[in-house]
């Protein structure tokens, strides 16, 4: 107990449980109470919001450089496994807590629009508000377990609002791929905390790290096991190479779930827990190596794919995945405080480009719910020119494209060039990281590209919703557009949260960092570039986003398109980006289809039926009967037979009670 | 009243007894023969209450009320089997069979 507002660190997730079982109530019992919904819904996150800065500053003023625990009740107490619900706020947590509450805040508020007509309404408000809660419990928590918990709850929130409409088949087996393809995930983040435990003698963030240095040998086996299962664990939650590819089917749930949970939060926590973790990456210079690779990798991989994608929401998604590639660079190469500063600004302009592509679809949804026709309201094919109709949305969009593309001065420019710049200071050391730089570099390349191709063929270029639903194209109502106007400004001038020194900044967020970060930071090869070189580089990510985005322009033709359903397959290597490499189709036929015969041929047919239901319940019943048949044939009914037996039995009494005494 | 051969007609009767019940098939020959069981353990318990005390002889009482119950319950339950079946032969009665 500090004695500030810090102290009331426990009433943000609070405030979100209670949203969650207020609004789960009504959604059981009044689910057309839409105005109460929305009250507590949006109500109970700018209240944790509030409570958030509230924390933050206090914990500013506190000027603390160690992180603020609160110990709340005994959760594990097993011998020497003393688990408690503990939540703790420091300079990593204060960050994520900002962002969550805060991108949190506007796409609840975003939602109240978009989800007016739905039946679910209540229902979708309570899953939001229970995913908010977790998010919170994820990163306050004080420990590994009490963060596993968050981590899990995530998970089943996510679950729960892609599969939210599902009475279609599509929907639900989307929420389940997630689900299960999460677990894999998992499973690598409960491997790493037993070897943690078993390690270190403890689950707490504050021993573990410090105890870290000296109980596990630097570049040592157990620390390089235990880092490399936990980093499994993110590239489950954080959708990377090799288990990304529930990220874009996750794109079925309503569209600001997608903006919150599949782009600005929940994904991010992999990126999280890296950088909480950093002290044990950075012990183990493998896995680091693992991580920057990876996430250069798919970034690289998530972009192409992107190329070729018609659903606007699609392009968003691979998009993410490829941001996600970026931070992982970041965290893997030990440049932490340039991983976590992508992850905000990442949230700021990802969380606009999907709620702008939700504004999208709510427009062309109600022109052809209008005009009753049934063409695909998410293919870009059947846009075209809606900045005449929708001018805010196409403004805001173009804001977050040019922050995504890196062009200076909006915020991704100056999150992302860090990043390379690490990885291009790292390669001076360890050349390998010239090469994460190169596939980061063309990543980006590929990212100006694809974002300047989704706006072109949305929102420039002749209309191709037909003249019938142009005429119903609106722009969304103010609680709607709200939102996107405050995350556009969030998106242009995020970069001043940490502006280089380079750039006569302070690097602010660098050095807020710091506390968390240095332990981690202090036992990584010192990398340094010349201001000249770093000149070079920014010039370089300039061009690129340049070349990216005039290229795009001078490429694509949007008058050539024809609308999705008259559209032509594509031929050759476009249509292997337009099916996503054939990942999915070879992961179901390599381990899918395999794990389904092994299940239905052997686990089914052979030991479910064969040995559990055969030997096991019908070979109990038959024994019995057996020997229920065996017992009967003494019943001959003959009484003469029960008197004899009965006398046969008597005498053997008496013989025996006589020749016993 | 000597006591050994009222132990030894005891014995005799009910040894008669047990091997009637054994052997015949006539259900109230059956019973009569478990009557007869009963009159040897009678026989017994009153040549013992010469040395005992009189505590056998009451117990012969008991015997015959009970005895006398069951022949009342027993010839009614043969009488019902006969109504039924038209036979008294246990051989011919086994619907109990397993």
């Amino acid at each position: 107990m500090t004695g500030t507002a810090v102290d009331l660190i426990w009433l943000a997730p609070a405030l979100a449980l209670l949203g969650f079982v207020l609004n789960g109530a009504l959604a059981l019992w009044r689910p057309t109470a839409k105005a109460a919904v929305t009250v507590i819904g949006v109500g109970v996150l700018a209240a944790a919001f509030a409570v958030g800065v509230a924390v933050v500053i206090a914990f500013a003023r506190l000027g603390a450089e160690a992180p603020v625990v609160f110990r709340y009740w005994s959760w594990m107490p097993v011998g020497a496994l003393q688990v408690d619900a503990a939540l703790q706020v420091d300079q990593l947590s204060a960050v994520m807590l900002l962002v969550v509450t805060g991108v949190g805040s506007l796409i609840h508020l975003f939602s109240v629009g978009y989800m007016k007509e739905d039946a679910g309404y209540a229902r979708y408000f309570a899953y939001l508000n229970l995913f908010i809660f977790f998010m919170l419990v994820l990163v306050l928590g004080a420990n590994f377990p009490v963060m596993f918990v968050g981590w899990e709850g995530v998970g089943l929130c996510s679950y729960l609002l892609i599969g939210f409409w599902f009475n279609e088949k599509v929907n639900a087996d989307a929420g389940k791929k997630a689900f299960i393809v999460n677990r894999i995930g998992d499973f690598g983040f409960l491997v790493a905390m037993f070897i943690i435990f078993w390690a270190t003698g403890s689950l707490d963030f504050g021993d573990v790290f410090a105890r870290a240095p000296t109980l596990l040998a630097a570049g040592g086996g157990a620390v390089t096991v235990l880092t490399l299962f936990l980093f499994l664990g993110c590239t489950g939650k954080s959708a990377q190479i090799p288990l990304y590819t529930w990220l874009p089917d996750a794109m079925q749930g309503p569209t600001p779930v997608s903006a919150l949970i599949h782009a600005a939060t929940m994904v991010t926590a992999g990126v999280y827990l890296v950088a909480r973790c950093n002290v044990l990456f950075a012990l183990a210079p493998i896995s680091g190596a693992v991580v920057a690779g990876t996430g250069a990798l798919t970034a690289l991989f998530a972009a192409t794919i992107a190329l070729k994608q018609w659903d606007i929401k699609r392009v968003l998604a691979y998009s993410t995945i490829s941001q996600l590639g970026h931070m992982f660079v970041g965290v893997g190469t030990g440049a932490m405080a340039a991983g976590i500063f992508h992850l905000v600004t990442h949230a700021f302009f990802k969380a606009l480009l999907f709620l702008g592509s939700g504004s999208v679809i709510y427009a062309m949804h109600h022109a052809y719910h209008a005009t009753h026709s049934h063409e695909d309201a998410q293919d870009m094919r059947n846009m075209g020119g809606l900045r005449r109709h929708l001018p805010w949305t196409a403004g805001l969009m173009w804001i977050a494209t040019l922050a995504i593309a890196g062009v200076p001065p909006f915020s991704g420019f100056f999150s992302k060039d860090e990043i390379l710049a690490a990885a291009f200071a790292r390669g001076s050391v360890q050349p390998v990281w010239l090469v994460f730089w190169g596939f980061g570099l063309a990543a980006a390349l590929l990212t100006a590209f694809y974002m300047a191709r989704l706006m072109l063929y949305t929102f420039h270029g002749p209309n191709r919703t037909g003249a019938e639903a142009e005429v119903h194209l609106h722009e969304a109502p103010w609680v709607m557009t709200g939102p996107l106007v405050v995350l556009g400004v969030l998106s242009a001038v995020g970069g001043i949260l940490n502006v280089p020194e380079l750039w006569g900044g302070s690097a602010w967020l660098h050095h807020w960092l710091e506390p968390v970060t240095k332990p981690g930071a202090a036992l990584l090869p010192e990398a340094h570039i010349s201001h000249a070189t770093e000149w070079t580089l920014v010039a370089i990510a300039v061009a690129v986003a340049a070349t990216g985005i005039v290229g795009a322009w001078r490429l694509l033709k949007p008058e050539a398109l024809v609308p999705a359903r008259s559209a032509p397959a594509e031929r050759g290597f476009a249509r292997v980006l337009r099916n996503k490499w054939y990942v999915d189709e070879l992961y179901n036929f390599f381990i899918v289809q395999p794990l389904v015969w092994v299940s239905r041929e052997i686990l089914w047919k052979r030991v479910d039926q064969g040995i559990i239901d055969g030997a096991g319940v019908n070979g109990a019943a038959r024994g019995a009967r057996a020997l229920g048949w065996l017992g009967s044939r003494l019943q001959t009914g003959q009484v003469g037979m029960y008197v004899a037996l009965f006398v046969v039995g008597v005498l053997a009494i008496l013989w025996r009670v006589t020749a016993g005494s | 009243m000597l006591l050994e051969p009222a132990l030894v007609i005891s014995a005799v009767l009910f040894t008669l007894g047990v091997a009637g019940v054994l052997l015949r098939r006539n259900a109230i020959v059956i019973f009569m023969c478990v009557e007869l069981m009963l009159n040897a353990v009678n026989l017994t318990f009153v040549a013992l209450a010469q040395r005992l005390g009189v505590g056998g002889q009451v117990f012969v009482f008991f015997v015959m009320a009970v005895a006398a119950a069951e022949a009342a319950v027993g010839l009614a339950i043969i009488l019902a089997v006969y109504r039924h079946k038209q036979t008294v032969n246990l051989q011919n009665i086994n619907i109990l069979k397993g």
